[in-house]
């Protein structure tokens, strides 16, 4: 089998082998699940590490085309659905985020209960979907394992959720499904318009694009669909209400996954999909979105100034955040769209920080209510570190990931000459204003107030498992931070072929 | 008479042997041993059922009354799948008190269905057709007053036999009408006579076939038996109705449409359908939210799949009819799955409400999983073989290609996400809810197990397993005589 020797496979293997070997583990070797389940993350990281080199190595050896890895081998043959695969740096960096929030969510779930097995069981099933997204070049493939990411969620915060968990977990299920129909609907307009007259219908993204073949008119509806499907994903307004409720009800390492890692799906469908293979559409009614985007970003952010609980504040900032994301990738050029990408890795680590430190402050004080809590930085000098350096990273202090990010995304937006966009621009720009009141207050009151209540003198701080997993995700963020460079030299050139198709029906 | 033309018809000469077996082991075999008739009416249906999938010859027979080809014989072995399942799953419940006086003829009158709707299959002409569809709904009355003790069931077989016989009535009034305009009843003569001639009457004779067609899909506004029947039959017989009868229906109505009003009014029917489409997956989805008892809730669920069936109806091509068959074939195994699970249940306990589901996976972890693949499937996630189904079925439709099947794609998209509402609400009620589960922990009978192990499988690989869409969809685009006419 050709598909074998392919090693982008084994990053949906590796999942399903864990899956594998959580199902014989017994209910109550809680030791042989960890074991099981600390492997197959580690797996992946090891084979995302060697990625990453990989492609470098390609690259440096003169290897240009789009897609490095490709392999396709039919699966529906009268439809001519492919399992085809395919990784460009975009995918590649995705692949690395991934693994590292699934390395880091493993051990932040490490004292998870009730039914451990089940949860990892849920857990992995959830990743296999991630990887399988982003190696997949196949529309119907991507589907499906974006669909099989999805649906995890569900029980997730269903069983091991807290506070309201029924109505979140219900709501964000089906507002994320809803979100696929549209999407589903938009694939299929897209396969039968895939080819011109007498060429063969294909579901394969580089021969769609290649094509070229989708008639304007109907870029008119399937554009908005697709952009839509994963827009919602992508917590664009005003499809975001998921998000918050979401994230508030997830337990700790589900919250890491989703915002760390689902919500990248999203922009990364935008990109890869909506854009890539209806430009034309793009140039036309970009516009809206772009104005949905700004909206996202500003309104998150002002959101967050007002909440009280701990993850409703960091639900809205990834709002704006990764409104931020679709934003950059609205503002086709380049430097935004590299922006873009960088924003979703550092997005992803350091909201999986922030909601790991959320996980282990309310483990010991209970509450996750700003106002019943103060000085914890005397308390728990470690997490509080944590914390303030995740927050610095969110608003954008130099030498950690958020200023690098937001600092592309803006210069890039900023290279566009027309009215519209600039203002746009500008008016995205306060919402680091807006992210630093939030932020500052946030860790003020939490961190440096006055104890509020005299029992929290008697907490512990981090523990082992919990300083790892919070270490691994701080220097990740400080490497993007001080090293941009390297991820920019991977991403870069991928938007070649997306550029050139935008700018060429202009 | 040239009797080699039986030999067209392996498939319903067969079924004819095992229905003689049983017939003869439930009159001559000593009273003792009856006990072992419904084991040995599953085996010889098993046995059975490997060897239909002998290839059968090509053609017509009986003064082209009867045809016989590739889609007829899938379709066949489609159901012979899902009623062996169905044999398998009611073998503990058929033995059991009140029922095992009359086991014996359980077994002969769903025998007896089968084979009417393998006459509606392969029917070329109405009164073949109608003889069939006869010979699948009248004995089916029967089966859903089996449980002569419950007045539940007595009311649904009323309700049931009522319907079935009015239905019927207005059918063949249709079919006077076709019959009074061209003067046959052969499929193909009276697609050629009805060429270009568009009358009004023709069109009310289309109006009511749908009609009476309609009535064995359960489409709405023909639906209202259903929830009723289903919750007072015997869980058994529920599950029979649900899958096998609806899927034969579709399949016979698929030709019907294709083969006899597919030239000159396919137009007519395509709007028909597309709004008994809309209100019949709508209806069926807006109802089901609201039902506590399962049954009745499958029985809702089940009238929303049927729109998605006929989904497959109006694409009128090859594609569509292949992703109708393997939306049969998938939804088989799901809803299977899921009586499977309510039956073991009901046998045990007599409990069928979602609240009695309450924290299931507590005492009974294998039997909430197989009703959590059940529903994932019939609710279309993947990697269970529901999503792919549904996904064969859109595309089919979406074949087409005008922006009305696109809405009509849309509507029901967005009907997938209204019944995942009520199908994780079973799944919500068995995983999430922590209340004390008041189902203790079942030992089901192995046979109820080995039902539940071939439903599992078949959920999961059926999707991920290209090779039998593949070989339908093979079969449907070789007939291509068929679809000539559009």
């Amino acid at each position: 089998m050709e598909i074998f020797s392919n090693m982008l496979i084994y990053f949906v293997i590796i999942p399903v082998l864990t899956l594998a070997g959580l199902a014989l583990t017994k209910n109550k070797g809680i030791d042989a699940i960890r074991a099981v389940a600390v492997t197959g993350a580690t797996a992946l990281v090891a084979l995302a590490i060697y990625l990453v080199i990989f492609f470098l190595h390609a690259r440096a050896t003169g290897e240009t085309s789009d897609m490095i890895l490709q392999t396709s081998v039919t699966w529906y043959e009268p439809l001519n659905i492919k399992l085809a695969l395919g990784v460009d740096g975009v995918s590649v960096v995705m692949i690395l985020l991934s693994a590292f929030i699934v390395f880091a969510g493993v051990f932040a779930s490490w004292k998870m209960d009730p039914l451990p097995k089940q949860f990892f069981l849920w857990f992995f099933l959830l990743s296999t979907g991630v990887f399988g997204f982003f190696i997949s070049i196949d529309l119907f493939t991507m589907f499906m394992f974006y669909e099989v990411a999805l649906i995890p969620m569900y029980l997730l915060i269903g069983v091991w959720g807290s506070g309201n968990k029924n109505y979140s977990a219900m709501k964000l299920t089906l507002m994320l499904m809803g979100g696929s129909a549209f999407l589903m609907l938009g694939l299929i307009g897209i396969y039968f318009h895939s080819a011109h007259e007498g060429q063969q219908l294909t579901m394969n993204i580089l021969e769609i694009a290649k094509n070229d073949a989708i008639p304007h008119n109907w870029q008119y509806y399937l554009f908005p669909l697709t952009f839509v499907g994963f827009g919602v994903l992508g917590a664009m307004f005003p499809f975001h209400t998921w998000s918050p409720d979401g994230h508030a009800s997830a337990p700790t390492a589900v919250s890491m996954l989703h915002a760390g890692v689902l919500m990248k799906l999203g922009g990364y469908g935008c990109f890869r999909i909506a854009i890539f293979l209806m430009p034309f559409a793009a140039q036309q009614l970009g516009w809206i979105f772009l104005t949905l985007t700004g909206i996202s970003i500003v309104y998150g952010a002002f959101s967050a100034c007002v909440q009280t609980d701990l993850k409703y504040i960091n639900a809205y900032s990834s709002v704006s955040h990764c409104g931020m994301v679709l934003f950059a990738i609205l503002m086709f050029n380049k430097t935004a769209m590299t922006g873009a990408v960088l924003q979703m890795l550092s997005h992803g680590l350091m909201t999986a920080l922030f909601f790991a430190l959320i996980g282990m402050i309310y483990g010991r004080t209970h509450t996750r209510d700003i106002r019943e809590m103060g000085g914890l930085m005397h308390i728990m000098p470690y997490l509080g570190v944590g914390y303030v350096i995740a927050g610095f990273a969110s608003l954008g202090l130099p030498g950690l990931s958020g200023f690098v990010a937001e600092m592309t995304i803006f210069v890039g937006s900023f290279e566009h000459q027309d009215m519209f966009r600039r203002v746009l621009t500008i008016a995205a720009t306060t919402s680091i204003v807006i992210t630093a009141v939030y932020i500052l207050r946030v860790v003020g009151k939490l961190l440096y107030g006055a104890v509020q209540d005299e029992h929290h003198r008697t907490l512990t701080d981090a523990d082992a498992t919990e300083r790892i997993s919070t270490a691994t995700l701080i220097i990740a963020v400080a490497i993007i931070g001080c090293f941009p460079n390297f991820f920019i030299d991977i991403i870069r050139d991928s938007f070649t072929p997306v550029v050139k198709a935008l700018t060429s029906v202009m | 008479m040239d009797y080699s033309q039986f030999l067209m018809m392996p498939q319903e000469i067969g079924l004819l042997v095992v229905f003689l077996l049983v017939f003869l082991y439930d009159t001559f075999m000593p009273t003792k041993t009856l006990k072992g008739l419904p084991l040995f009416a599953t085996v010889v249906f098993g046995i059975f059922t490997i060897f239909s999938f002998l290839p059968v010859p090509d053609g017509m027979v009986f003064g082209e009354m009867f045809e016989s080809n590739k889609a007829t014989w899938a379709m066949k072995n489609i159901l012979n799948i899902g009623m062996f399942i169905v044999l398998l799953q009611s073998i503990k419940w058929a033995n059991s008190d009140f029922v095992s006086i009359r086991r014996g003829e359980f077994y002969e009158l769903i025998i007896l269905t089968l084979f009417g709707m393998y006459l509606m299959i392969s029917g070329r002409h109405f009164l073949l057709f109608v003889i069939g569809l006869e010979t699948a709904s009248l004995p089916l009355a029967t089966l859903v007053a089996f449980e002569k003790k419950y007045y539940e069931s007595h009311e649904a077989a009323a309700k049931y036999v009522l319907t079935a016989v009015f239905s019927s009535a207005i059918m063949l009034l249709g079919l006077s009408f076709v019959y009074g305009l061209t003067g046959t009843l052969y499929f193909t003569d009276i697609a050629t006579m009805i060429v270009g001639d568009k009358s009004l009457l023709l069109i009310v004779a289309l109006a009511f076939l749908i009609s009476g067609v309609g009535y064995k899909l359960s489409l709405v506004p023909f639906h209202l038996w259903t929830a009723d029947v289903y919750q007072g039959a015997p869980t058994m017989v529920t599950s029979y109705l649900s899958v096998i009868s609806k899927g034969s229906a579709a399949f016979a109505f698929f030709v019907i449409l294709v083969q006899v009003f597919g030239a000159a009014y396919a137009p007519v029917w395509e709007w028909m359908l597309y709004a008994i489409i809309v209100i019949t997956i709508t209806v069926g989805n807006l109802f089901a939210i609201r039902q506590r008892n399962l049954k009745r809730f499958l029985a809702f669920s089940s009238i929303s799949q049927a729109g998605y069936i006929m989904l497959g109806v109006i694409s009128a091509n090859a594609v569509g009819m292949a992703s109708m068959m393997y939306y049969i074939l998938v939804y088989i195994f799901s809803n299977l799955a899921a009586f499977g699970v309510i039956a073991v249940i009901e046998r045990k306990t007599g409990k069928v409400t979602t609240d009695d589901y309450n924290g299931l996976f507590k005492t009974n972890p294998w039997l909430a999983f197989v009703m959590m693949l059940a529903m994932f499937s019939l609710g279309g996630i993947p990697p269970f073989a529901g999503f792919f189904s549904k996904f064969f079925i859109f595309l089919g439709a979406a074949k087409t290609g005008s922006v009305a099947i696109y809405v009509l794609v849309l509507i029901a998209l967005i009907n997938t996400i209204i019944s995942l509402y009520y199908y994780l609400l079973v799944v919500k009620a068995m995983f999430i809810r922590q209340d004390d589960c008041v189902i203790p922990a079942l030992k089901s009978h192995w046979t109820e197990r080995a039902g539940l192990w071939i439903c599992t499988l078949g959920i999961i690989l059926i999707g991920l397993v290209s090779c039998i869409y593949t070989s339908l969809s093979d079969i449907t685009s070789s007939l291509t005589s068929m679809f000539s006419m559009i």
